[in-house]
């Protein structure tokens, strides 16, 4: 298809993972949700890139079938329907409420990269870089989604933020095991829909009942 | 030996004449950009030129500090210059003088004076534009010090000649995830040393919100000159250690003869010109950031240039 060969693809996946990585510290430190919104999407786009490639790499047809899925599910569909579904709350040019400052967020998400590494070492220790890179990145984007869901006191960043996660999950994934079948990603890509789907309708309530979607202001039970 | 030293000299003057040039290129494709017409590009020549042929004037308060200042400023970038490969990738005879941390030391003495010079004219203005400055450099401080020393863990070296060829030694190299890292936070770095958009307005004119210009509003005349030359010579430099050391040094002159330096006299304009463009795009398309939110900026980059290192340290 493209005038690549597998091995500048093995080379070019660590640099996708460089800038995986770079994405993700960029959700942590943005404020606006449209900001967010556009970093979910220029992420799915890195992971439809490592998935190709890798699938270049192990000539396997599963992965270019994740990487099409990737950009119509997470690429498209997604946010084509927040646009619609949320569009007044993405697009507000306002600032996330945080419950930690940025600064110190960025040296949280460094220290959990460092440990996904260190945690992630003695289960690639004789894998091929590839593996190293990917199953490493994923598994710190991974924990940084986490933390961005904890962080976060907005119900719309909440959800980027845990997409962000599944991306990271994702990444993952596609080193690991190269060749899962593609009913398997099929239905993972459906659940993430269904999950925007879900969480898009339960926000919208939410907003309708309170008249805005500061969820991490919602801690006290009202009786009657 | 002589030749080295003779291509070490015509590095200094490379980077003494188009220093101006793409200065003021800059400012042109970013007025075009802005579907502004936008100053010539030898503007920056000209206001140089015109300042050279008029008085200086000196504030009443003032010491010795104010009147050396300018020469300093302007000695700082081209000693930095004969410590960096500019034309060609091989190392120079001043080259093994110092590192790259020397350099680094080198351009701070140059702020360091400027910032006395600053507090020296005892205008308001120009002590908070100091220690506005300073709080950019002691934020900007820690990311230089990690982007040098990821270079020196990676390439083994903190010798700018030796740093670059490890780039491209293997294209593995080249396609680090470190070496994508560290691109990424010195570009924010040289954003925020040359005191551009998303940090500061450079050709704003309100003394209020400048943070690097007004440490030099009392000069005038030929001192004034002499910033100006070497406010353009930093911008120079810092851009060359970008593109030759820390992105590739392609197009750098391989050869020993001197047809093939002057060759590469283009070349590297031509690179510099492209990490100008991006510099153009980036400077148009954000806004200038609160004063309090430099930080978050720059720790941005700090974070990034620690995960570099972090991702070449447990890769292994």
């Amino acid at each position: 298809m493209f005038m690549l060969d597998p091995v500048l693809a093995r080379h070019l996946n660590p640099l996708v993972g460089g800038l995986f990585l770079l994405v993700t510290f960029g959700l942590i430190a943005t404020r606006q949700v449209l900001a967010a919104v556009r970093i979910f999407i220029l992420q799915s786009l890195l992971l439809s890139f490592s998935a190709a490639l890798l699938g270049l790499v192990n000539n396997s047809f599963h992965l270019y079938a994740v990487a099409v899925i990737t950009v119509a599910t997470k690429v498209l569909l997604i946010p084509l329907f927040l646009r619609g579904r949320l569009g007044a709350d993405m697009h507000a040019r306002r600032e996330v409420t945080l419950s930690v400052g940025i600064p110190s967020s960025l040296l949280a998400a460094l220290a959990l990269t460092g440990f996904a590494y260190v945690i992630m070492e003695p289960l690639v220790q004789s894998a091929d870089t590839d593996i190293i890179v990917n199953a490493s990145v994923g598994t710190a984007v991974l924990l940084i989604g986490a933390y961005a869901i904890v962080v976060r006191r907005e119900a719309l960043p909440q959800l980027m933020a845990l997409l962000a996660m599944e991306n990271g999950a994702f990444f993952a994934g596609i080193s690991i095991a190269p060749d899962l079948p593609m009913i398997a990603e099929l239905a993972a890509a459906f659940d993430v829909v269904i999950i925007v789907v879900v969480l898009g309708l339960l926000t919208k309530k939410i907003d309708e009942r309170v008249g805005h979607t500061t969820v991490g202001d919602l801690d006290e039970l009202k009786e009657g | 030996m002589i030749q080295k030293i003779g291509f070490n000299v015509l590095q200094v003057i490379t980077v003494m004449l188009l220093a101006p040039l793409l200065k003021g290129i800059l400012n042109r494709w970013k007025e075009r950009l802005q579907s502004k017409r936008g100053p010539s590009i030898f503007q920056t020549y000209f206001d140089i030129w015109k300042l050279f042929h008029k008085d200086q004037v000196f504030p009443e308060t003032s010491t010795w500090i104010f009147r050396i200042t300018p020469y300093i400023v302007f000695a700082a970038p081209i000693f930095v210059t004969l410590l960096i490969p500019v034309l060609t990738s091989y190392p120079l005879f001043f080259a093994f003088m110092g590192d790259m941390v020397g350099g680094g030391f080198v351009l701070a003495l140059a702020g360091f004076f400027a910032t006395l010079a600053a507090v020296d004219t005892s205008n308001p203005y120009g002590a908070m534009g100091a220690s506005r400055t300073r709080m950019v450099s002691f934020l900007a401080e820690p990311v230089f010090m990690m982007v040098f020393f990821t270079v020196a863990f990676v390439a083994g070296s903190t010798i700018p000649y030796i740093v670059q060829q490890y780039w491209v030694e293997s294209l593995s190299n080249f396609f680090e995830p470190s070496h994508v890292l560290i691109i990424v936070a010195f570009f924010m770095l040289i954003i925020a040393e040359t005191g551009s958009i998303p940090v500061d307005n450079p050709s704003g004119h309100f003394e209020l919100a400048m943070i690097d210009e007004s440490k030099s509003l009392e000069y005038s005349g030929s001192g004034a000159a002499l910033m100006k030359w070497a406010g353009s010579m930093k911008l120079f430099v810092l851009l060359s250690i970008f593109c030759n050391v820390l992105v590739s040094p392609w197009g750098l002159a391989s050869g020993q003869s001197f047809g093939e330096v002057l060759i590469a006299v283009p070349l590297v304009f031509c690179k510099l010109l492209a990490v100008v463009t991006l510099l153009v795009i980036v400077e148009s398309s954000f806004s200038k950031l609160r004063l309090f939110r430099i930080s978050e900026f720059l720790s941005v980059a700090f974070i990034i240039s620690i995960a570099a290192v972090l991702t070449k340290l447990l890769e292994l």
